[in-house]
């Protein structure tokens, strides 16, 4: 049984957004970018569903330009077996990403495609949702608990009241939150067997996607800033000042 | 003019305080808004809905398949209804609307809008982006517009109206791929922490679940909803539906405490919103003191107590 598991290169986690004083965008030359972390949760799932025997062949894919091979090469240490890399230079929007990602799924035959629930530059948690509208499949999103029995797969969701739970027949997509495990730490010896692992170079229109017109981003801002406020010395200070505000 | 179809969040016969701010958003793009109620009883949902102001009609589907909220289930019914002539069809902004919109929009082929944030006009909105540190304007191509609400940046509208209730038949067929076992709710006598007016969160340095009861201690003191950082939720301290921040609730309240809590972009991201943020924390270097209006320097575990005391 495959499965596909899709991963995003995005700018670092812990990297200081700096938006364009044009307002064209934020800045991104010269700035780290990794893994989009749920991506790796996503991709931890796989491995460990492969180590279990649930699953027999990890196929990794990402969608984007040619630096995306170095996120394909970070999946391909953590153990998937090949890559596809969907290249396309142009602005890929979670519509044309879950096209993409249901043609291959597709092509592959794949049982199961894991993803992250959200990137963390776009945050716009879509993806997983629209692959598994496109192709009529059931969907498991946010989940923190994954079980796969046969051609079944039972998935703790974390949902605003709590956690819940669903079956779901396979394929299906699931989209990983970030309490389903911790990804591993990459060995060297890993990341050196990954640069002998076969990447295949797709383009969009060989899985016959095409690039339809989408949302326009008109205007990038920084949100509106916090002023500074006060340091307060004693507790007494702090709830006289929050009572004078009325707030207490 | 637009016609905006909301999509209501419910359960165990309750509307979501969501979907009032939802329809906020909708009076903002301006035009007749109609609320949905997939349900499998939907009629005191649909009479709570109808309360609504500048709601205009309210729709019902009953279904006994709709008795629990899947979204492979929910959204061919929700496509039929939208191919009515809607312009909009918008989602509150929880985890409800967010598994739920993709599933609508990819099958009416239209891209989407996550987390709408301010109106500009009936095809332009803001929304956030890297963890709320870049606000990006986006201006939707023409067709059907499917967007989620984020619910921090719109206030409820009153509840004074009397909107007509009017029952549908769709004949979606429904999948059978998807079947619900269960929901652990988390059952908490407290101000729920997406409305209420008080919230204190506490992270990482509280050390146990304990030890959180010094927090709970001065919330219900004050009356406020509890929540905690990803630091707390994973160390086990608390459960997972306390989380703020991006990859949990984004939150609005009139006062905000951050207790032991560093204040990592990420958790900054769920209380930007937040009228005035009060942080007590050990470390005078701590980031959460350069966004706090109200800082101290200290020891939680002396302060809390004290703070309670004193109240
Ligand atoms: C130059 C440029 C300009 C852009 N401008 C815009 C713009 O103006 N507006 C806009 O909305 N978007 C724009 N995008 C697209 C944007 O960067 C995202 O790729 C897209 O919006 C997907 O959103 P997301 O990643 O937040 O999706 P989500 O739905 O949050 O992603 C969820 C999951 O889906 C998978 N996934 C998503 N995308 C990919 C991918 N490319 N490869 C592999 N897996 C993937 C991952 O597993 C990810 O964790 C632009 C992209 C480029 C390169
Ligand atoms: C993709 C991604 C998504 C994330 N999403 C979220 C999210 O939604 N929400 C979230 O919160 N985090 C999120 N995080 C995690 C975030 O980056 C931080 O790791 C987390 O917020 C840290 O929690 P903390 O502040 O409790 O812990 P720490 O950073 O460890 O801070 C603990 C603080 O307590 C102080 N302290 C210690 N002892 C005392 C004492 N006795 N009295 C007073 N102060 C004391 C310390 O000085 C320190 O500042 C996410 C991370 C990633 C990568």
């Amino acid at each position: 049984m495959k499965a596909l598991v899709s991963v995003k290169r995005v700018v670092d986690y812990n990297v200081r957004i700096q938006v364009k004083s044009d307002g064209s965008g934020v800045v991104t030359d010269g700035v780290k970018h990794s893994m989009n972390p749920f991506d790796e949760i996503a991709m931890e799932e796989a491995v460990r569903l492969k180590e279990k025997g649930k699953i027999t062949e990890i196929i990794a894919v990402t969608i984007g330009g040619a630096k995306g091979e170095e996120t394909l090469r970070t999946a391909l240490a953590f153990g998937a077996d090949r890559a596809i890399h969907i290249k396309d230079d142009g602005e890929i929007q979670p519509l044309t990403a879950a096209k993409a990602l249901a043609a291959a799924m597709k092509k592959e035959d794949a049982k199961v495609l894991l993803c992250g629930k959200q990137a963390i530059d776009d945050d716009a948690n879509q993806t997983a949702q629209m692959v598994a509208s496109l192709l009529d499949i059931a969907q498991a999103t946010f989940a923190s608990k994954v079980e796969i029995d046969g051609d079944k797969a039972t998935v703790v969701r974390e949902v605003d009241a709590g956690l819940e739970t669903l079956e779901v027949d396979l394929p299906a997509v699931i989209s990983a939150d970030l309490r389903l495990n911790e990804p591993r730490y990459l060995k060297l010896p890993d990341i050196m067997k990954a640069k002998k692992k076969p990447i295949e170079t797709v383009s969009l229109g060989d899985l016959g996607v095409t690039l339809a017109a989408g949302l326009k981003t008109t205007k990038t801002a920084p949100p509106p800033s916090r002023s500074k406020g006060v340091m307060v010395k004693t507790v007494d200070e702090l709830v006289d000042a929050l009572k004078a505000k009325g707030l207490l | 003019m637009s016609k905006i179809l909301i999509i209501a969040e419910h359960a165990e016969g309750k509307l979501n305080a969501g979907v009032s701010k939802t329809v906020a958003a909708a009076k903002g793009i301006g035009g007749d808004i109609h609320i949905a109620v997939l349900a499998a009883d939907p009629a005191g949902v649909a009479a709570e809905a109808a309360k609504l102001d500048g709601v205009a009609k309210v729709i019902t589907v009953a279904n006994p398949a709709n008795a629990n909220p899947v979204a492979a289930v929910l959204a061919p019914q929700i496509v039929e209804l939208a191919k009515d002539g809607y312009s909009h069809v918008l989602f509150p902004g929880g985890t409800f609307g967010k598994d739920l919109a993709p599933r609508v929009a990819a099958k009416l082929d239209v891209h989407q809008v996550s987390d709408i944030m301010a109106v500009h006009s009936a095809t332009s909105f803001d929304r956030p982006t890297y963890a709320g540190n870049a606000i990006t304007t986006v201006e939707a191509p023409a067709g059907i517009i499917v967007a989620t609400v984020r619910l921090a940046s719109f206030t409820a509208v009153g509840a004074g109206n009397s909107a007509a209730v009017e029952a549908a038949t769709v004949s979606a067929t429904l999948p059978s791929h998807t079947r619900y076992v269960k929901l652990e709710a988390q059952k908490s006598e407290r101000p729920d922490l997406q409305s209420a007016a008080r919230v204190v969160s506490g992270g990482r340095a509280l050390g146990s679940s304990e030890n959180f009861k010094v927090v709970y201690d001065f919330a219900d003191k004050i009356g406020a909803g509890v929540g905690a950082s990803r630091a707390a939720v994973d160390s086990g301290y608390v459960p997972n539906d306390m989380q703020v921040g991006q990859t949990g609730k984004i939150i609005a309240p009139e006062l905000y405490f951050a207790v032991g809590i560093s204040g990592a972009i990420q958790h900054l991201a769920g209380i930007k919103d937040a009228r005035t943020i009060v942080a007590i924390n050990k470390d005078p270097e701590a980031p959460i003191f350069e966004v706090a209006d109200f800082g101290l320097v200290g020891d939680l575990f002396q302060v809390l107590p004290e703070m309670t005391s004193k109240l």
